[in-house]
């Protein structure tokens, strides 16, 4: 049966991976390139790239990262981080990338999920969804790196962006990001049962039964997480070996 | 005149097939074109796809690529990858399309809110890394366990009743995992064009072959090492 993915993130800025604490205090984890061959060896499902400033400068130095990763490591790579025309969606393709995920632009111009994923197939369309509990069973989406509130509903954003193209959603719990006390599971529920797409949860590893959660309490697809594979705590082995073990299908 | 001609007709992304290619045979001459001559002139022949196959199949008309898939399947060492797999067939559900009817069959959709054995809902598409049974016997649905031994030296499982294992699945695991993204599946008239299987959760035909032509539903080109071993048997075999 189909395994369920462990996603490594590496959120990219001025060609370094960092990791932060709920979008801020960033902290210098290493070399991309270095870092994606490392999870490739470790038997990674995918490897997710965030260009986390996407200032123009940096645009040069992550086009460079990933042709050299796309060169070397031979997995799925989505990359996302200011794409905002269907242009920066095939300046990506074209440079490795297999999907392309969209966040913050998909809010501003929906129309741009549509018009990419006709352009280049739902397949490489990935929709990141950053999103806050404002209410008991009810979380609200925010965009540019979580400082604006957009007022939308999480949950029928998300169908939204199914409905227009995209062919998986990326979905991370500001509440818990970096906080590693665990996904937002309710949140991650609410979401994966609204859809027939993929969901990939994301947001607040802290250790691996964090992994379990997301998927048998959860219902996700797919875990993405950063700063428990970064820091060397464990390995992306180590996290499949126990998924294993507590029954989840994991390609190991 | 090149070793390997990928076609490029405008759908989706191939540099990942390239640079697969060209890690596995470092000293073929590769290229990506929509060239008809170019394809008609290489040793032999990818054909990718990606997107939705009523669009594949008129970008690859509008570039006059046609005639030139046709007389590559017939002739030369010939690889379909995803909707290059399709788009071989009679007939797709996706846009109620016509195919390049090189195989007899037809192109089908996952039925909408399937369910897994704990009645978990199972996403489509049905992307990620699955199990590929080589042989025409399908594994036993909802992934139980092995009922066909695995064979020696590991790969090339043989069906019931079926000929030698193809050289296409040489030194890959039985039920090996490679990686998926797809909403729409084959289903060939011909049980004899079936080399692999794949639960989801039922089982359905991941790979074929006839003469010449082999073709997979999955991207071994994003698969790691059974992938690349995969397209290295590609560049190395050599059909009668």
């Amino acid at each position: 049966m189909l395994a369920k993915r462990i996603i490594p993130c590496l959120d990219v800025t001025a060609g370094r991976v960092v990791k932060g604490v709920s979008f801020v205090e960033l902290r210098d984890a290493g070399d991309p390139v270095e870092i994606a061959r490392r999870y490739d060896e470790q038997g990674a499902d995918e490897l997710t790239f965030l260009d986390i400033t996407a200032s123009s400068d940096d645009r040069g130095i992550l086009f460079r990262i990933i042709e050299q990763v796309a060169e070397q490591v031979f997995i799925p790579l989505t990359v996302g981080g200011g794409v905002r025309r269907v242009e920066d969606v095939r300046n990506l393709l074209n440079a490795g990338a297999d999907k392309v995920s969209i966040n913050t632009s998909a809010v501003v111009n929906p129309q741009l999920v549509a018009d990419a994923a006709a352009r280049y197939g739902s397949q490489c369309i990935v929709v990141a969804i950053d999103a806050k509990q404002v209410a008991p069973g009810q979380w609200q989406v925010f965009t540019h790196g979580g400082r604006k509130a957009t007022g939308l509903d999480a949950v029928a954003w998300a169908k939204k962006m199914q409905d227009l193209g995209a062919g998986e959603i990326l979905l991370t719990s500001m509440d818990r990001d970096g906080q590693k006390n665990g996904f937002d599971l309710a949140l991650t529920r609410a979401v994966t049962d609204e859809l027939e797409i993929p969901l990939i949860a994301s947001g607040g590893v802290g250790n691996l039964q964090h992994l379990v959660d997301g998927v048998k309490l959860g219902g996700a697809d797919a875990v993405l997480a950063a700063s428990i594979f970064h820091f060397g705590e464990y390995t992306v082995q180590q996290a499949k070996q126990f998924m294993a073990q507590q029954g989840i299908e994991v390609r190991l | 005149m090149a070793d390997i001609a990928v076609i490029d007709y405008g759908m989706g992304n191939l540099r990942s097939v390239q640079q697969a290619l060209r890690t596995v045979a470092p000293e073929a001459s590769i290229v990506v074109t929509d060239d008809p001559h170019e394809v008609a002139m290489a040793a032999r022949v990818v054909f990718p796809g990606q997107g939705a196959m009523p669009d594949c199949m008129r970008e690859l008309d509008a570039r006059g690529l046609r005639v030139a898939v046709l007389q590559a399947a017939r002739s030369k060492p010939f690889l379909g990858i995803c909707i290059g797999l399709q788009m071989l067939f009679d007939h797709s559900a996706e846009g109620d399309v016509a195919g390049l009817g090189i195989l007899p069959g037809e192109v089908v959709r996952f039925a909408h809110d399937l369910r897994d054995d704990q009645g978990n809902k199972l996403k489509v598409p049905h992307m990620g890394w699955n199990q590929v049974h080589q042989g025409v016997d399908p594994q036993p649905p909802m992934g139980g366990a092995e009922t066909v031994a695995p064979s020696p030296a590991g790969g090339g499982g043989l069906g019931r009743g079926s000929v030698a294992a193809h050289p296409l699945w040489q030194g890959i695991d039985q039920d090996a995992r490679f990686y998926f993204v797809h909403s729409f599946y084959v289903q060939p008239k011909d049980a004899a064009l079936v080399q692999a299987t794949t639960c989801y959760p039922q089982p359905f035909v991941c790979a074929v072959a006839r003469d010449n032509v082999f073709a997979v539903q999955f991207h071994p080109e994003k698969s790691q090492s059974a992938g690349l071993t995969l397209l290295k048997n590609f560049v190395n075999w050599n059909p009668v």
